[in-house]
């Protein structure tokens, strides 16, 4: 063991290094699946679409804005501005036309509705965007590299992807988490999630805070997406690998928790890039691993709340 | 309704003959749309007790490969069905003495991990079954009988036919029995079951074995049919297709898998030929309106429609 | 003439299909009034970045075609199903478009998976198949196939020419690393590449196999390893999202300047890339359809060809586009060739099958010969990419040349088999500078 470690140690720090910036990623978009199922009560399949909406339109509008002379530094702006957007817009658009009407139903038909959605959306896309490959680098280029020194040699990483994704991660959390405990408004989203019969019972306005929730939910997946959009090249079919992997860290997770959907995030991103330094073909099913092992261990998931058997 | 609805399953399987024997390409099409409505048959028993697997899809990959490898050594349809069943409640007994400790999200996550992991699976072992290539697998003899290919595939749509007339006679005998009411007991209050010394997790377990068989037995009637096997039949989009037929077809009677999965490949088929790059957005436009302005699905419609109640 | 036609009237056809028996195999071989083809492609999905395009090129033919008279007299009509639904739904559709929508021949697929599905179906169907566009080797491989033809190169000339070029032009190498799409072209081609490495230049280490799931969107861990491991070379046969993502993720962290790339497919994705494409590196086309080649045998006709295209969709074509005229062109050619064995009369199906065996048809840019196995024989161009003021994206330079014969199993030998028995003398010997 010890001498693994020796043989090893330096690419594991490199593992650590690609992990975290993969784990920001997938806790964005994951923290707000989690946020959506835990107030609402739906598995949004349709996040994903939002996901790749975001994406898409992070790409466009700062093509659009570089074909404009709006000045590099401005690119990162634009990313963060144009998932706000896409989040205030599509957001409530499928909370009050959609969801709305299908609240009294069933879990599954819910889910359905999403799913549906997400159906429709995969050719909206297409028919927005075409099927050709899009991809804006500005804000990646824009940092440039920094060289890691590695055994005599040394590695150059993105700046971009080093520190903006996972900073961004970071902040995200520690502003959820005080949003969530120290605001009135998150109180209230906490109070939902938690017992929705009771809160509503002591006159909070559910609807509200559900197209609050939902609207802020798919902020955070357009968010995904467009910080995505400056090393990723976007194809017809992004948001259907990304909904899978988020469901896995929700339900990992607990419902509703957000350090819950840090710590799962971070345990899937470093185990898969240790998986491609050690064991490539692992890769794919190390997020269901953790998963499975997690919930053999706590069947609510790694933070959530056993729920009151009620008779 | 229940009176009348021996009389449709006649009408429906009179009008699926007549149109298989109208139209060559249409016989392919329902012959998967029976085998489809059989594997749906399980997610309908586990909607009973209120759980929604997102993973079903594994037991009709694991049917159809069964399929795949064992028809060079075994070739013969006839033993195939079976072992394809048997095999895949196999596997259903040992994955559901897991995921049956769970409920609601947690289990229909898990159901999702656990297809996930054996479509990797089917993809990485690439020298075992050819990837996503797929398994071609050859007309073989029914029952000692070597067939030609018309005969040959009339032999299987004649199965398939048969199967769900018994499986799904089977499937209303079983949710009229004790065992299928203790399973709507586990959706509205399953406390209230084990406070009568049902056990729930049995009652649920011997429901999820039963729709791991039926999965794998309409898995093995899609490879006999399509007569080529991919890992996608495993992927989490064809899971979502499942439940996706349930609904569309409605929970309320053991008619409604087969409504729905014709009406899916109807649909799916006349989307694709008349709009090839639009199909899913058609597809999930029809779900959404369905499940919108005609709760109870397909055979919710149908029971309006003969004056009687759909569940 | 037009190749739209209501929505109405395709509904139609369909539901008058489910009522009408369908009795059209039998028919004697009348003249048909419409030559209708069933193509097969990506309409959705990672892989509609090929789709798309050649459907595009598949339109413009046909009214290219119909304009000037149609094949043999008889205007063409294409009928475009989507692949992306999956193997079990396309293999419907396959008998669908024969047995309902009527077509006279198949052009499919894109995926080998779809191909490897429905080519038996030309037989059961009695139907000709042409392979437009898959490259797995196994079909003719592994079996005989009287109606399915593959009027384009294959896998094992698509890696092989680009792996002389680069024993050719980079002789030192000793270590190399894959990073492939996990799917069977990635698998294969990696197999293929693997096993004639080992016969040309034995003892080359490899030092990192990847295959990160396919439709990944980060490669920045491989790449890290990547970056730490200094591979010689780095082969890839990734294509569409994945390539241009991998090429600009290494760029941005100067992998290129470490490492050799060797990009069989990277033709397609050199548009999207641009500039962002570094130079030096080796590139194929699946072909020998360069927009800069240098020679093509009918100038006129690859301007022709080249300039249609980009008038029309704004952007040049790319190997799809090429492979889908391939099959249109073999086509024109195998029917007249029946008519005239037929002095003016109607082909059968199986008298059409008939003219495509050992047909030799000419493209814009040389000839492809099918040979009796039902394979198309494509040359191949490698080069290393290169600006020049032609063009705003990167084309190959120092161009080589692979006669198809050259670099493909002769018929009835296993491309394994075969590549086993290579020496490095052909090293040397293959291809020609053009």
């Amino acid at each position: 063991m010890a001498d693994w470690f020796q043989d090893n140690g330096l690419l594991l720090g490199l593992a650590l290094l690609d992990g975290l910036s993969s784990a920001g990623l997938i806790f964005l978009v994951a923290v707000g699946l989690n946020l959506v199922f835990g107030v609402l009560r739906i598995v949004n399949v349709a996040h994903g679409s939002l996901y790749a909406i975001g994406a898409y339109s992070a790409a466009s509008i700062g093509l659009f804005a570089a074909s404009l002379g709006v000045p590099a530094w401005a690119s990162l702006p634009i990313l963060l501005l144009s998932a706000a957007l896409v989040g205030a817009i599509v957001g409530p658009l499928i909370e009050r036309f959609l969801l709305r009407r299908i609240y009294a139903q069933e879990e599954v038909v819910q889910l359905l509705v999403t799913f549906a959605l997400f159906m429709i959306l995969e050719d909206v896309q297409k028919l927005v965007w075409g099927v050709q490959p899009i991809h804006h680098d500005q804000a990646m280029k824009l940092l440039g590299t920094i060289d890691v020194p590695f055994a005599g040699d040394f590695i150059p990483f993105t700046n971009y992807q080093l520190f903006v994704l996972p900073g961004i991660a970071v902040v995200t959390l520690v502003g959820l988490a005080w949003f969530l405990r120290r605001t009135l408004t998150g109180r209230v989203i906490v109070a939902v999630t938690t017992d929705r019969e009771a809160a509503t019972a002591m006159g909070i306005d559910a609807s509200k805070i559900f197209l609050l929730t939902f609207t802020f939910g798919s902020m955070l997946a357009a968010l995904g997406g467009a910080l995505s959009s400056p090393t990723a090249a976007l194809v017809p079919g992004i948001g259907a690998q990304t909904i899978v992997l988020s469901f896995a860290v929700v339900a990992t997770a607990g419902l509703g928790q957000i350090e819950g959907a840090a710590l799962t995030s971070l345990m899937m991103g470093l185990g898969r890039s240790i998986a491609v330094y050690f064991e490539p073909e692992l890769e794919v099913v190390v997020p269901y691993i953790i998963m499975v092992l997690v919930l053999l261990v706590r069947p609510q998931g790694l933070f959530g709340v056993t729920e009151t058997r009620r008779v | 309704m229940k009176r009348i609805e021996p009389f449709l399953a006649l009408a429906l399987a009179g009008a699926i003959i007549a149109a298989a024997v109208a139209a060559p390409w249409l016989r392919f099409v329902l012959t998967i749309a029976l085998a489809k409505g059989i594997a749906v048959m399980g997610i309908l028993l586990l909607l009973r007790a209120g759980q929604v697997s997102f993973g079903h899809a594994l037991y009709i990959a694991f049917g159809a490969y069964t399929v795949a490898f064992l028809a060079p050594r075994v070739g013969d349809a006839a033993v195939l069905l079976p072992l394809a069943a048997i095999g895949a409640g196999a596997l259903g007994l040992l994955i559901g003495l897991f995921v049956t400790r769970y409920r609601q999200i947690f289990f229909g996550m898990l159901n999702l991990a656990m297809s996930m992991v054996f479509y990797s699976l089917l993809e990485k072992l690439y020298a075992l079954t050819k990837g996503s290539d797929g398994i071609r697998v050859e007309i073989m003899p029914v029952a000692g009988q070597a067939l030609d290919r018309i005969a040959y595939e009339w032999t299987i749509f004649g199965i398939a036919l048969a199967l769900a007339f018994a499986l799904a006679l089977l499937l209303r005998l079983y949710l009229a029995s004790p065992m299928g009411e203790a399973l709507a007991g586990i959706k509205t209050r399953e406390t209230r079951l084990e406070f009568m010394g049902v056990p729930a997790r049995g009652v649920l377990l011997s429901a999820y074995v039963l729709s791991a068989m039926v999965g794998g037995l309409g898995g093995a009637l899609i490879a006999l049919t399509s007569r080529h096997v991919t890992p996608l039949l495993a992927y989490w989009t064809s899971s979502g297709e499942l439940v996706f037929i349930a609904i569309l077809g409605g929970a309320g009677g053991v008619l409604g898998p087969f409504m729905g999965a014709i009406a899916y490949e109807l649909i799916r088929v006349y989307a694709a030929a008349s709009f090839a790059d639009a199909w899913q957005m058609i597809l999930g436009a029809a779900l959404l309106l369905v499940i919108l302005f005609a709760p109870g699905g397909l055979w919710g419609m149908a029971a309006r429609a003969v004056g009687g109640r759909g569940r | 003439m037009t190749d739209t036609f209501s929505r109405r009237e395709v509904l139609a056809a369909g539901f008058g299909a489910v009522m009408l028996p369908a009795t059209l195999s039998a028919q004697p071989a009348a003249r048909p009034a419409e030559f209708k083809i069933g193509v097969t492609t990506f309409l959705s999905g990672p892989a509609s970045v090929f789709g798309v395009p050649s459907r595009r090129a598949c339109e413009m033919l046909v009214d290219q075609i119909n304009a000037a008279g149609g094949i043999a007299g008889v205007p063409v009509r294409p009928i475009f199903v989507d692949e992306g639904p999956g193997t079990d739904h396309l293999v419907g559709e396959i008998r669908r478009l024969v047995q309902s929508e009527g077509v006279h021949a198949l052009f499919q697929s894109i995926s080998s998976g779809s191909c490897l599905a429905c080519t038996p179906l030309s037989r059961e169907l009695s139907k000709v198949n042409l392979l437009w566009d898959c490259g797995t080797q196994r079909i003719f491989e592994e079996g005989r196939w009287d109606y399915a033809f593959r009027t384009q190169g294959y896998a094992t000339p698509e890696v092989l020419a680009p792996l002389l070029y680069l024993l050719r032009t980079k002789p030192d190498i000793r270590t190399v690393a894959v990073i492939n799409q996990d799917y069977a072209w990635g698998r294969d081609s990696w197999e293929i590449w693997k096993t004639a490495m080992d016969a040309l230049k034995p003892g080359v280490r490899v030092v990192a196999e990847m295959f990160p799931r396919f439709g990944s969107t980060d490669f920045s861990t491989e790449i890290t390893r990547l970056l730490a491991l200094r591979p010689d070379v780095v082969y890839s046969t990734s294509w569409g999202g994945e390539l241009v993502t991998f090429i600009r993720q290494a760029t941005e962290r100067r992998l290129h300047e470490r490492t050799t790339f060797v990009l069989p497919v990277a033709e397609a994705s050199l548009q999207i890339l641009g500039r962002s494409m570094p130079e030096g590196h080796i590139i194929g086309a699946r072909g020998d359809h360069w927009n800069n080649h240098p020679a093509p045998r009918d100038p006129a006709a690859f301007n022709a060809f080249v300039n249609a295209y980009r008038q029309r969709f704004n952007e040049y074509p790319i190997y799809p586009c090429h492979h889908m005229a391939q099959a249109v062109w073999a086509l024109k050619a195998a029917v007249e060739k029946a008519v005239a064995a037929k002095s003016g009369g109607w082909p059968s199906d199986a008298e059409l099958a008939a003219a495509f065996r050992g047909l030799t048809f000419p493209t814009p840019t040389s000839t492809i010969t099918l040979r009796e196995d039902g394979q198309g024989l494509e040359d191949q161009i490698v080069g290393t990419s290169s600006f020049n003021p032609n063009f705003p994206f990167a084309v190959p330079k120092d161009m080589r040349l692979y006669p198809a014969a050259q670099v493909s199993a002769p018929v009835g030998q296993k491309s394994t088999d075969w590549l086993k028995t290579l020496t490095p003398a052909l090293i040397q010997s293959a291809g020609q500078s053009i």
